[in-house]
């Protein structure tokens, strides 16, 4: 989709900000490529709306530079060409859902009758052309989100800034609309930034993500890479559900390394080139990796543990159950649903032997 | 909730309002008095209104009221709005609150003491008493209350509007008029309604500031009233009564809309 070539859409070339003593972001170096859905994820806090309000002029840098296609941003915001999208969509009440998308587009001082023209195609491509006349309050919370997507959508910005723009949504609403985001992009074929806390709504929205941590980027990739092959402990953490193990090297090879952990016996892992023998680390494993099999039958994987199921979490389409080895450790497993009222799930005070393949633990040393 | 007002109750409610509003109502009727003595009641009449036409005195007086009221009102609004917006967009302005609190002070101030201190002040740079010494001195008096009212509409306003309207190309001074100003501006009208009744009502400021050929109405009406009280007297104070009633009623009008928004 991006050219290696081109210089990308908007870079963060080691952008600090700091109000006071609290550092809002920390030496922030971030590449988004043009035509990208690019999403900024982190828990509330961690300084993923600072970075939107520097690349939009509501606020400047305390060091470093922010590149819109190689060129220094450093215009006031009425003359940069991106917009944003505001988590409280800021619409303003005192004028139409026309008005409203029509005032950008009259700040261009564009000819009336293409200002006409594009304030029709944003409603249509918004599915509000019938409400153009309403008053924002007159609108339900989805309709407001979609008029401000479409006000600033109007101007093709070359950018355009999302702040936590579904956070006010109810979850149905909010799973339908990150699809429809995503199509919206595509078609229009504009870089999206989006801002959100939301760890299943970056995943579904974006092409690439970078996971913050304090003002720090803590891991940018797609977001398959960053949910199989996270860098760090904090990274797995955050993103879904995890056991973490934390155990001593034994052995390590090209292909694999062995761990002592805790409670667990010796682990075989997926390869970890920087662990030396004697030190410590941590052992990710997605609770969906680890297959069940009750009673005596036996697994498949390098790994086994046996146990007693401790909780049972129903969930629908899928029960989360805890297990305690023979060591006394918990570990969450995750086991689908599949037929309807069929007792196919172990149950509380179960024994059960857990099997998991080397290949699906993550070895991190960080 | 309670249903009713019990009779103690309505008593006391009927004493307050009586204590308050009795002589006002008593200047009223005897303004349509037909005799000359403001005592003894003569019957109905309007004549001490259509005297108050002929006496040119008492109408330079209200016009000299009516345009330092306007001007200083006016000016003052302009000063006391974009002041609360400078304390209100400050947000780390770390003066903030001191700036604040020296906004009150003008309003606890005796009158006496502000009207003595701009009469110094006026001598100190030489400037000649007359009408704009009147309206300077009511334009810092009266801003401090239109910067009170808009402040507190300012505290609920939601700055990411005016940060869109740039976002959308607007320049600040425009993204202040297209959008901050028509979502405040009922309480910057209701501030401007309160400093034209504030300063049309002014007696110590306006005598201390004054100078020939100022005379304003207040002014104009206590000296009178030494020489004794003349009928035309209530005549042209139930006019005012009746400007200064239809200003709150708007003003008070204008602040529930905005509540309502
Ligand atoms: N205008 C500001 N003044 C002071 N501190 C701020 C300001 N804006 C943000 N911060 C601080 O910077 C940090 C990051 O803020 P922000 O980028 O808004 O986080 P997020 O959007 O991830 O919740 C927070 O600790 C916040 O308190
Ligand atoms: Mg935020």
């Amino acid at each position: 989709m991006s050219d290696a070539a081109a210089p990308p859409a908007l870079r963060f070339d080691g952008v600090t900000r700091r109000f006071g003593s609290v550092v809002a972001i920390d030496r922030l170096s971030l590449d988004i490529f043009a035509g990208e859905f690019f999403a900024l994820l982190g828990p509330s806090g961690c300084g993923k709306s600072t970075p939107l309000r520097l690349a939009a002029g509501f606020d400047a840098p305390s060091e470093g530079r922010i590149l819109l296609h190689g060129a220094p941003l450093t215009a006031p915001p009425h003359l940069r060409p991106v917009n944003m999208m505001f988590q409280s969509y800021a619409l303003f009440p005192h004028m139409s859902v026309a008005d409203n998308v029509t005032f950008g587009l009259k700040q261009e001082g564009l000819p009336k009758a293409e200002i006409a023209a594009r304030v029709s195609e944003m409603l249509a491509l918004v599915q509000l052309s019938a409400l153009g006349a309403r008053k924002p309050h007159q609108l339900s919370g989805g309709q407001r989100q979609r008029v401000a997507l479409a006000r600033a959508l109007a101007k093709r910005p070359q950018v355009l800034l999302l702040d936590e723009p579904l956070a006010a949504l109810d979850k149905k609403l909010r799973a339908e609309t990150q699809f429809e985001l995503k199509r919206l992009q595509r078609r229009l074929g504009t870089t999206f930034v989006i801002v959100t806390h939301d760890q299943e709504e970056a995943m579904t929205v974006a092409d690439r993500m970078a996971v913050m941590q304090a003002g720090t980027v803590a891991q940018v990739g797609t977001p398959d890479e960053i949910y199989e092959h996270p860098a760090s402990r904090y990274v797995a953490d955050f993103i879904g559900d995890v056991n973490l193990l934390q155990g001593r090297v034994v052995r390590t090879d090209a292909s694999s390394v062995v761990v002592a952990c805790d409670g667990f016996g010796e682990i075989i892992a997926g390869p970890a080139p920087e662990a030396r023998v004697g030190e410590t680390i941590w052992l990710a494993l997605r609770p969906e990796k680890i297959a069940v099999s009750e009673g005596g039958r036996a697994g498949v994987g390098q790994n086994e543990v046996t146990g007693t199921v401790v909780e049972v979490g129903y969930r629908g389409e899928q029960s989360m159950l805890e297990v305690r080895t023979a060591a006394g450790s918990i570990l969450k497993v995750s086991v689908t649903n599949r037929r309807r009222r069929a007792a196919d799930g172990p149950a509380v005070g179960e024994s059960v032997r857990l099997t998991f393949a080397a290949d699906d633990i993550v070895a991190l040393t960080r | 909730m309670r249903k009713g007002l019990s009779f103690t109750n309505l008593t006391a409610l009927a004493l307050g309002l009586a204590f308050l509003y009795l002589p006002i109502a008593i200047l009223v009727i005897y303004s349509f008095n037909t005799s000359r003595l403001v005592t003894v009641w003569g019957g109905w009449s309007t004549r001490w209104y259509t005297a108050l036409l002929a006496d040119r005195a008492l109408l330079d007086a209200a016009f000299v009221s009516l345009r330092v009221g306007f001007i200083s009102a006016t000016a003052a609004s302009i000063l006391g709005t974009l002041a609360a917006v400078a304390l209100a967009r400050a947000r780390l302005f770390r003066l903030r609150a001191s700036f604040s609190a020296l906004l009150y002070a003008p309003i606890v101030m005796p009158e006496v003491i502000t009207g003595l201190t701009l009469l110094l002040f006026f001598v100190a740079i030489d400037l000649d008493r007359g009408v704009w010494t009147v309206t300077l001195a009511h334009i810092t008096v009266t801003m401090c209350f239109v910067t009170l009212i808009v402040q507190a509409r300012l505290a609920s306003f939601d700055w990411s509007l005016e940060d869109a309207a740039m976002d959308l190309g607007a320049p600040p001074s425009r993204a202040f008029l297209a959008v901050t100003l028509p979502l405040i501006w009922p309480a910057v009208a209701a501030g401007w309604l309160l400093a034209f009744t504030l300063s049309l009502d002014d007696l110590v400021i306006a005598s201390f500031t004054t100078g020939p050929g100022a005379t304003t109405l207040p002014i104009r009406i206590y000296s009178d009233v030494r020489l004794g009280v003349k009928p035309e007297i209530n005549a042209i104070c139930t006019v005012m009564i009746a400007t200064v009633a239809l200003v709150v009623i708007a003003a008070s009008l204008l602040t529930k809309r905005r509540a309502a928004h």
